[in-house]
């Protein structure tokens, strides 16, 4: 099957990425290509396979709420390419 | 023998006989990788004066597993205050606060730090050619790729510029390039090794492991880094064996499986098949019992994993987004743009590739279509190998179809560049322990065998492992770096 470029740039604005228009030729092809590839997988009758989503036999456990200390705030912001007050600054959203 | 041939045992026992001082092995460390890393490339970043400042301190208080050894990481673990980049544009000057759990471990038992290794962007890529910095090169044949995605360190260890090297393996990071560059590459069973710090990829899949020249070596360097953490929820906690105690050439009677489909796939080189069938002969006179298996579902293990791993990979790149760390774009006056012009601009072709094919067969109607059903055919591949683990101990099969191809020769198409994890990609999807093993040389180039277990047997795999090697000399080959770089 082949994508169209519409797919294409549906799928690259729920990803969040501008692509040029020969990027999305590329990605029309290589995509196309590659979900080909997986078509496959439609040979097999899966109706009453459970789907693999973890792969260890473990469950979720609880703990204690034990307070204990953190990393510190100046630390983890850090990163942040542009802060202001001690918060992250972005464009003006609304 | 100079000081960097030697593994992390050897130098153990040489500083315990006071032959050598701390700073004499680090030192030539440095040494060698200012000789050689101009040719192979390996290394993104070093950190010698740290190194040697610890080096020198270590000298009289050696009391950790493997104080005063260096080791070097994959650039894909946070280390404090030195810079981990993912060989990635995006985080080209992001630097960790912290160090990842297998890190700090390595570090507790007094290990000295090298430095960072090259990698492919985000650990997606089988050639090292997709960092971003440059590629890494194969010290068989600097014409060749070293694998990857963990290139540069399987490159740095194959060079003598580190005894070992963590890597990260998501369908084959860690065993594809050992097998490229003749060095042993080691992946524990999902779970069994702590991914905190470790920058994810797909998240079912990814395990950290263990670089190095030599078997004794890997077991020595499980016994720190395996085991529960509590700030990694797939750790599992469950007891850690002493992995050297399965150093022992002894394997009479163990009952070996190998897949008939991995030798009869298309594009499988007939020199490797004939080196794996070689060592399995071998095998079978240090006492082991050989047969012949089916696991028919092994030709829908590639496809499933071009699925399954952008699908997870699209949803932990969703972080990156020009707000908490990493490359932004500082001139978008709305903060949608921000996101896009920062995403697109910090990242290379494949991961946009892999992001792009994941937000899709997640998208609303195609997740039952791919992802579910993928999940789905991966229940089927485990169920495979879960069949044969109950009537065999190991499977072993060639860790890759052919030896380390030339740079730029398969860059530009996806679909060859995923076929060299394809005896790699099922153990991922099943969540096994594997590692691979230099077992000869094709025109000069290594070839890798691969040794499976059952979940959580690494000391079984260890085991056999340690007896092929103990009984062959093909670990004791050391590339000249010779041929010409590109």
């Amino acid at each position: 099957m082949a994508l169209t470029i519409k797919e294409v740039e549906d799928i690259a604005f729920a990803a969040r990425l501008n692509l040029t228009e020969e990027e999305k030729k590329d990605f029309v092809q290589q995509l196309s290509l590659i979900l080909d590839y997986t078509n496959c997988l439609n040979e097999l009758d899966t109706d009453n396979i459970e789907p693999l989503i973890y792969i260890l036999p473990v469950y979720n456990v609880f703990r204690d709420d034990v307070i204990c200390p953190s990393s510190p705030r100046d630390g983890i912001m850090s990163g942040g390419p542009l802060l202001e007050d001690g918060q992250y600054k972005v464009p003006k959203i609304i | 023998m100079e000081l960097h041939e030697l593994g992390l045992r050897d130098l153990q026992n040489k500083l315990n006989q006071k032959e050598v001082s701390v700073q004499e092995i680090v030192k030539s460390i440095f040494k060698r990788i200012h000789e050689v890393d101009d040719k192979v490339k390996s290394f993104i970043t070093l950190d010698e004066e740290n190194a040697l400042k610890k080096a020198a301190h270590l000298q009289d208080s050696r009391k950790g597993q493997i104080a005063g050894l260096p080791f070097a990481l994959k650039d894909v673990f946070c280390t404090r205050g030195l810079r981990t980049t993912c060989a990635s544009r995006m985080l080209e000057d992001f630097v960790p606060i912290y160090d990842a759990t297998a890190v700090s471990r390595l570090n507790s038992e007094q290990g000295i730090l090298v430095g960072k290794l090259n990698m492919d962007e985000f650990a997606m890529g089988s050639s090292t050619e997709l960092s971003v910095f440059f590629p890494t090169r194969n010290p068989w044949d600097l014409e060749r790729v070293p694998g990857g995605s963990s290139g540069g360190c399987a490159a740095a260890v194959a060079a003598g510029e580190v005894p070992i090297a963590l890597g990260s393996d998501t369908g084959g990071s860690i065993r594809q390039p050992a097998a490229f560059c003749g060095v042993v590459g080691f992946k524990p069973s999902y779970g069994r090794v702590s991914r905190w710090g470790v920058v994810a990829c797909t998240s079912s899949m990814d395990q950290a492991g263990v670089i190095a020249r030599k078997v004794e070596d890997c077991a020595l360097i499980m016994n720190i880094i395996a085991g529960h953490d509590p700030l990694d929820a797939t750790s599992v906690n469950i007891e850690v064996p002493d992995y050297t105690s399965f150093l022992n050439p002894d394997i009479r009677g163990l009952k070996i499986a190998y897949p008939g489909e991995y030798f009869q796939q298309a594009g499988v080189d007939k020199q490797v098949k004939d080196l794996v069938f070689k060592a399995l002969k071998k095998y079978e006179e240090l006492g082991a019992i050989i047969e012949e298996v089916s696991l028919p579902h092994t030709r829908y293990a590639l496809p499933a994993y071009c699925i399954i791993s952008p699908a997870e990979a699209s949803t932990n790149l969703a972080c990156y987004d020009g707000v908490r760390f990493g490359l932004r774009d500082y001139e978008a006056d709305n903060v949608l743009d921000m996101y896009c012009n920062s995403r697109s601009a910090g990242f290379g072709d494949e991961v946009k590739r892999r992001i792009m094919l994941g937000t899709y067969v997640l998208s609303s109607g195609n997740y039952e279509k791919y992802y579910l059903k993928a999940m789905q055919v991966r229940r089927l591949i485990k169920n495979d190998f879960d069949k044969i683990f109950k009537e065999y101990d190991l499977i072993i099969t060639p860790t890759t179809p052919t030896t380390a191809f030339k740079l730029g020769a398969e860059i530009d198409n996806p679909l060859t560049l995923y076929g060299n994890d394809i005896f790699t990609v099922p153990v991922n999807l099943a969540g096994l322990p594997a590692i691979s093993i230099p077992c000869g040389f094709s025109d000069g180039l290594p070839v890798g065998m691969q040794i499976i277990g059952p979940t959580f047997a690494e000391g079984r795999v260890l085991n056999a492992a340690y007896a092929f090697e103990q009984n062959t000399e093909y670990h004791k080959n050391k590339p000249a770096l010779g041929g010409e770089p590109i």
